[in-house]
């Protein structure tokens, strides 16, 4: 009795422990990543970027962060209040629970669930149910269109991004994150399946709704698309819960394609796991931040066209594919 | 798993989860603000989530709340987006459509807890502990494989149905 009365307190403990570092993780990353954003895209555009608070502009987002606080929320008008209040805490909620499932290094996975892939995709599509909420509530014509776009662009290519991860599980039989890293204990998945980690790579680019696939929020025709009306720290949850997805869909790609929390080939070199982890998915967000800065953005149709007549034919002939391989080879 | 959930806590979780499927329930059907609707309709589907993971299937309730919540909410709002904008006046509920509607779901609810009376329950020698996505599977593909073709027959007529339509509304309009 005694002894399972610590056990219970130990595991307390440890959710709240973990729940608090994931916290603090959250929005130290989002910080680091407004900061990489703004260093890359005046890199990429031969200027300096921001440079005047701490060394480098360090500092910089931080100052930002605490504007943001600082600043007065306006509720519109004619806004529907109680679901305009709701959406930046429904678009934030679901991007902490990822975070049980990430496999950051061999003993670094808060609960390694048999069905952790599926968890992160189950709680995905909340974040897209809150853009719906906050464009609609806002009682705003380009919230509006922002939101209708977000949704159908998700749809399309939520299709794909599924196919894709498919295959992967496929190869491995398992949806649990740590047998899908041990299976790349000597060859990444991205040799054995790069189709699958192009068309992941592609969608996951889109789901986070980031440039080319930025039309949600495409500045030059909606303003600012489903968050036009927000200000002050309902605009930074939307914004935190932005760059915490692109972490997330990095990270999955991290430890579907390109081996978790190993190195390349076998050789870990010595260095921990988890350094190898971070490494490969910082890369990887850098790569996001390159092609926002690179290609300009698409137009709906070609978007809409793209999914349903190129990724999503392509996912299934690769499932396809995969699976007779699986069977007969 | 649940090490650190004494029972007293799981049934606690399983009455919140009883009071979200409903509340959710009653915010679906009567609100006049259809997006109210639409969202108690969510609430309500992901305690539905929440009873399969009472009864210990984590993947079912994952795939409920990827299903339900994910791709047929998602549907609904999308469709609802085109609907007339909430600062005009919403029509009355006529008072036939109530009356017929509440019938219609009252002979239903009538039939479904007759089928339950009726039904002589056996009750398990030990709570299921094996709901695995092989065992799901396995059984999927053996002993419940009609009801598993039923369900694509469905969809199958559901996809026909969709193609039907906006073939035939395109060639109504142009």
């Amino acid at each position: 009795m005694m002894e399972a009365a610590t056990n219970t307190g130990g595991d307390w403990l440890r959710l709240i422990v973990g729940l608090i570092v994931v916290l603090i993780f959250s929005q130290l990353n989002a910080l680091f990543l407004v900061w990489l954003e703004r260093k890359v895209a005046g890199h990429i555009q031969l200027r300096y970027g921001p440079m005047e608070v701490g060394p480098h502009g360090l500092l910089q987002t931080i100052v930002d962060g605490i504007k943001l606080v600082g600043k007065e929320l306006i509720t519109p008008f004619k806004a529907d209040k109680k679901l305009f209040v709701i959406a930046p805490v429904l678009v934030f909620m679901p991007v902490l629970i990822p975070f049980l499932v990430l496999p950051f290094g061999p003993e670094l996975i808060i609960r390694d669930m048999n069905v952790g892939l599926l968890l992160i995709f189950a709680f995905s599509t909340f974040s897209v149910l809150a853009i719906l909420v906050g464009g609609w509530a806002s009682n705003n014509k380009y919230a509006l269109l922002g939101a209708m776009r977000s949704v159908a662009q998700n749809v399309a290519y939520e299709i794909p991004l599924l196919l894709s991860v498919m295959s992967v599980v496929l190869m491995v039989h398992s949806f649990k994150f740590s047998e899908l890293v041990m299976a790349q204990h000597r060859v990444w998945f991205v040799f054995l399946q790069p189709v699958a980690a192009i068309i992941y790579f592609i969608c996951a680019t889109a789901e986070t709704n980031r440039a080319p696939f930025d039309i949600p929020e495409a500045e030059s025709e909606l303003v600012a698309g489903f968050h036009t009306e927000y200000s002050g720290m309902r605009f930074g949850l939307f914004f935190l819960a932005e760059y915490t997805n692109m972490f997330i869909v990095s990270a999955v790609a991290t430890s579907l394609f390109m081996g978790g929390w190993h190195g390349p080939f076998g050789w870990s070199l010595g260095i921990p796991g988890v350094i190898w982890f971070l490494a490969k998915t910082y890369f990887l967000l850098f790569v996001l931040m390159w092609f926002r800065w690179t290609f300009p953005r698409v137009r709906f149709d070609q978007l809409m066209n793209f999914s349903w007549k190129v990724l999503i034919p392509l996912s299934m002939l690769n499932l396809l594919v995969t699976a007779l391989v699986v069977k007969f080879v | 798993m649940n090490s650190f959930l004494t029972s007293g806590l799981i049934h606690a979780a399983f009455w919140v989860v009883v009071g979200l499927t409903f509340g959710g329930a009653v915010l679906a059907v009567f609100p006049r603000k259809i997006v109210y609707n639409v969202l108690g309709l969510i609430v309500c589907l992901s305690g539905v989530a929440g009873l399969f993971l009472y009864l210990g299937s984590f993947f079912l309730a994952l795939m409920q709340l990827l299903i339900y919540v994910g791709a047929i909410c998602v549907a609904i709002v999308f469709a609802i987006m085109l609907s007339p904008p909430l600062h005009l006046e919403v029509p009355k509920r006529r008072m036939g459509k109530v009356v017929l509607s509440a019938g219609a779901s009252g002979v239903f609810f009538v039939a479904i807890a007759a089928v339950i009376w009726k039904t002589v329950w056996h009750p398990a020698a030990e709570r299921g502990a094996d709901w695995s996505i092989v065992t799901i599977g396995h059984l999927l593909l053996t002993r419940y494989d009609l009801v598993f073709e039923l369900i694509s027959l469905v969809l199958l007529v559901a996809i026909i149905g969709a193609i039907l339509t906006t073939g035939f509304s395109r060639r109504l309009s142009s």
